[in-house]
């Protein structure tokens, strides 16, 4: 109890106090931990080979060079072909988008099934489902192969879009399911009284309301299957390999001379579109990553 | 039972019950039979018993996998719960530009587990790396080959595993501390108690769930880490950063010995099942008590 | 009588919106003070700024002769109970009572004691190894109580702690605060929205609109005399019936349409100029059956019975009003009464100001 030499009134003086300093100290270094990464990618691509050999590896570019770019996009060598990551980047888009639209659908009417259409024995299934989602991949992975290779589609880009779909389907069928649920159940009977049934409900009544969950399950699948490496490795053919397997071939050059700034300008290449992605759905990603593990 | 009611639902819940038992539980079923045959390089059905696993454990690259999946798994889990659960708790101090910070310490995990690997490679390159940058610096005792030591490879996996899942677990854990009631904040305001101890006594507590969550999640994806290897290291040096996925994979593709692939994959997943049982039975046995109170 | 906690010029903004202006406020030594008024009026504002919970934008808060506005909430001499109890989950309610002081370093005899002298007071004894969510809500208060007891506070804030719980429950735990306040004689104040608990636990009430304290007086002044509109209308239930019409000062009377209405037992404040428009408000049991035939009669158009009473509702130029009568009445639509007005006890407004004239 100190004795106020001014008397107390009105709002408090705010000092800085030492906690508060070392604080936003603590957390900027941190920050500066999460980012050297990015950066050290960044300028790295922006200098040429003797400049990276003589260095610091945290300077920025005394000459800024732009020639890894244009090589890691078009000629720089995936094996024995020399076409870049551009091919990789179409084969990524070819992947990505058919898978996203059928894992997603999939999810969505398994969710909506499961939510307002159960039958005995759903949830048993549901559960094994789930439970797929914890498997990990290389238990599944030659089995699966067989089987697409019975029915003709391995090493194909159908292929590897069944393949995304399999691993998919539980988390997302997961989320729509316990976004479903916790939309008003009056609606749905609502809908049944008026003469709905399954699937006109779906369409005009749910698929409606769904936006938002839809959103969340697009952008943990498109971040989701983008980054995939190994089941595009193995499943998706020498043709429609994706960006980040080219993006591996580039950099684990066994002959020649490694090309630190090609290879780092690859990494920024094939990260761009899901860091985009990240940047511009913001809370929606937040969204998507607490909805999964948020179990009903 | 009549299996026309209801029928809309069950043909468009088919396709999940056909993966699930053809390809969740089939393939299951599938590498553990072939688990017990002498399969070289095509599955054959020449039944040897558990000779396999016999043959796994025997295996020097075996236990160094093993050795290294403890080493990583338990750094990754541990490190990704602080760092996140600290994360966390320094955003929720209502700091000047929570989202610019939030946005940093989560884009790690935007990008592919691949792009991860090689950015560090590169980090922690030997000569040119950080060890580099910090001699120049005239700190010429810092040491950071840790990917050209045997003994130290793994535990670089870990720090660039750590620095891409952090955020996930910082997301969580803010979901968490969000969701507690401010009155409990308000009454231990009044109470005088300073913020660490509050955290630590109080809130940590009241998110246990949260926490036992991100810790199962983490858990079983420990298990399956293989790209980031695969870019960061190649198992090496040697087979000093092997993991049993990598064993799986090797002997699945380019050793063509599939018997013992199917023998170490199922090992894979009873592990993963040891890890998930006591949880979910956690969570469905133990909180349907706590809620009928 | 010393004051216990004065408010001096408070003001309080949240972003551009003044949520408190200029307030004063108060409290004696020991009183029970209510803070009543319909969400959004202040008075959870209030409560928080005398706790140090909120940052006030301008004025001072002095607590037992303390200047604590810039003082943290714990070196304030309060206690606060929440409407969610804020009991720590994971903790044994002993636990919860000694968490404070557990934290403060005070010594384990000490902590002994005071958890002792609290949960005979407060009848939780046997409660002190559960923890809260085996409580029932009853409990859960007193434990809540219990906390800020240990701590020796001398202002006890509590923040519609009963909004939560069912009727029954509610009229169980307002009667043990009461006691509770009889028996320990600390200063209260207590904030609801429930003009109920405001009557039967307050020594005075502060009916607060809009960050402004309408009225500050006893229940029953407050019910009898309240000094402007919103004040008549919020506090009483069934509510007040009201009338607008014309005060015609050759007859001191009230005008409403050809209705006339004699005010001359009524005790004028300020007598209202001729023709000036006014309210005439009036509650359910101030109007009285009379059964004089000349008078004019109203035809019973609604009966709501309430168990005790029965309020039945009539219209005058077009204007429904209820009237309370005995719960054994005999009543039925449709039948014609006629009344007669306790003019001693009405309450006439001014219709601009809404001030009580």
């Amino acid at each position: 109890m100190q004795k106020q030499i001014i008397e107390a009134k009105g709002p408090r003086p705010k000092h800085l106090t030492i906690g508060r300093i070392g604080l936003y100290c603590f957390i900027v270094m941190c920050a500066l931990f999460f980012l050297m990464p990015l950066y050290v990618m960044i300028i790295t691509s922006l200098k040429d080979m003797d400049e990276i050999r003589s260095g610091n590896l945290l300077y920025i570019p005394q000459t800024l060079s732009f020639y890894s770019w244009p090589k890691a996009w078009s000629e720089a060598c995936t094996g024995f072909v020399c076409e870049g990551l551009r091919p990789g980047l179409i084969n990524s888009l070819k992947i990505t988008i058919p898978s996203v639209i059928v894992s997603v659908s999939l999810g969505a009417i398994n969710g909506y099934a499961l939510a307002f259409w159960r039958f005995k024995g759903a949830y048993f299934f549901f559960g094994l489902c789930l439970f797929g989602a914890f498997i990990p991949y290389q238990v599944m992975v030659y089995p699966l192969l067989k089987i697409e290779n019975a029915i003709g589609i391995y090493s194909s880009l159908p292929g590897i879009i069944l393949v995304h779909t399999i691993f998919g389907m539980p988390i997302l069928t997961l989320i729509f399911r316990n976004f479903y649920a916790s939309l008003p159940i009056d609606l749905f009977k609502a809908a049944r009284i008026d003469g709905g049934n399954f699937l006109k409900i779906f369409f005009y009544v749910i698929i409606p309301m769904s936006t938002p969950i839809t959103i969340v399950a697009i952008i943990l699948q498109v971040t989701g299957i983008w980054n995939d490496f190994l089941l595009g490795l193995i499943f998706a053919g020498r043709d429609n390999q994706p960006m980040t397997v080219q993006l591996n071939n580039i950099v684990q050059v066994d002959f020649g001379v490694a090309e630190y700034n090609v290879d780092m300008a690859a990494t920024i290449l094939t990260s761009m579109i899901p860091l985009a992605v990240y940047f511009l759905s913001g809370r929606w990603f937040v969204r998507g990553i607490a909805a999964g593990a948020i179990k009903g | 039972m009549n299996f026309t009611k209801n029928l809309a639902s069950k043909i468009a819940l088919l396709p999940m019950i056909i993966i699930s038992l053809t390809v969740f539980v089939g393939c299951i079923i599938y590498s553990f039979v072939y688990s017990l045959t002498g399969s070289k390089l095509i599955p054959a059905l020449n039944y040897v018993g558990f000779t396999q696993y016999e043959r796994l454990f025997k295996s020097r690259k075996w236990d160094v996998a093993v050795e290294n999946i403890f080493i990583y798994g338990f750094v990754f889990t541990i490190g990704c719960l602080i760092i996140g659960f600290l994360l966390a708790v320094l955003i929720d101090q209502k700091i000047r530009g929570e989202s610019l910070f939030r946005t940093i310490f989560l884009y790690p995990y935007a990008m592919s587990f691949v792009v991860t690997g090689l950015v560090w490679k590169w980090v922690l390159n030997p000569t040119f790396g950080l060890e580099h940058s910090m001699h120049l610096w005239g700190f010429e005792w810092f040491q950071l080959d840790w990917l050209v030591n045997r003994e130290l490879a793994i535990y670089a996996v870990c720090i660039a595993a750590v620095w891409q899942g952090a955020g996930f677990v910082m997301v969580l854990m803010l979901a968490g501390l969000r969701g507690i009631d401010e009155d409990i904040w308000k009454s231990l305001s009044i109470e005088g108690v300073p913020k660490w101890r509050s955290y630590l006594f109080v809130i940590l507590p009241m998110i246990r769930p949260m926490v036992i969550t991100s810790l199962v999640l983490i858990a079983a994806g420990v298990v399956k880490v293989y790209d980031l290897i695969l870019a960061l290291t190649s198992g090496g040096p040697g087979y000093a950063t092997t993991t049993p996925a990598m064993y799986v994979m090797e002997n699945f593709f380019s050793r063509a010995n599939l018997g013992q692939a199917f023998a170490a994959s199922i090992i894979m997943f009873l592990t993963v099942v040891c890890i998930l049982a006591p949880w979910a039975y956690y969570e469905f046995y133990f909180r349907n008590k706590e809620a009928k109170v | 009588m010393s004051n216990s906690v004065e408010v001096k010029q408070l003001s309080f903004n949240y972003g551009k919106i003044e949520i408190l202006k200029n307030l004063d406020l108060n409290i004696k030594d020991g009183e029970f003070m209510v803070l009543l008024g319909p969400s959004g009026c202040g008075k959870t504002t209030l409560l928080n700024c005398i706790a140090g919970l909120f940052d006030l934008d301008n004025g001072q808060i002095i607590i037992e002769g303390d200047n604590v506005t810039w003082k943290e909430p714990k070196d304030r001499h309060i206690g606060m109970v929440f409407q969610s109890y804020a009991l720590y989950p994971s903790m044994s309610v002993e636990k919860n009572l000694s968490f404070g002081l557990r934290m403060s370093n005070t010594p384990k005899n000490i902590i002994k004691e005071k958890i002792n002298k609290a949960s005979e007071l407060l009848q939780i004894q046997e409660l002190l190894h559960r923890k809260p969510s085996q409580l029932s809500g009853g409990q859960r208060q007193r434990v809540a109580i219990g906390r800020a007891l240990v701590r020796d506070a001398k202002v006890f804030l509590f923040d519609e702690p009963l909004s939560n719980l069912d009727a029954k429950l509610r009229a169980e735990l307002r009667y043990e605060i009461k006691k509770l306040h009889r028996d320990l004689g600390n200063t209260m104040i207590y904030v609801t929205h429930d003009q109920i608990e405001a009557m039967t636990l307050a020594d005075r009430i502060a009916v607060m609109k809009n960050g402004v304290i309408q009225q500050l007086d006893s229940p029953k002044k407050i019910y009898n005399k309240p000094s402007n509109l919103f004040v008549a209308d919020f506090i009483g239930s069934p509510s007040m019936n009201f009338f607008t019409g014309k005060f015609l000062s050759t007859n001191n009377s009230f005008s409403l349409g050809s209705s006339l209405i004699n005010l001359n037992n009524y005790q004028f404040e300020n007598r209202p100029s001729d023709l000036s428009d006014i309210v005439f408000g009036v509650r359910p049991e101030d109007i009285s059956i009379n059964n004089n035939e000349e008078n004019m009669q109203f035809k019973i158009e609604l009966i709501e019975p309430m168990g005790a009473d029965t309020l039945i509702w009539l219209s005058f130029e077009n204007i429904p009003f209820s009237v309370r009568i005995e719960g054994s009445s005999e009543y039925k639509l449709g039948d014609l009464i006629s009344i007669n007005f306790d003019i001693k006890r009405v309450s006439i407004f001014d219709k601009k100001s809404e001030l009580r004239i």
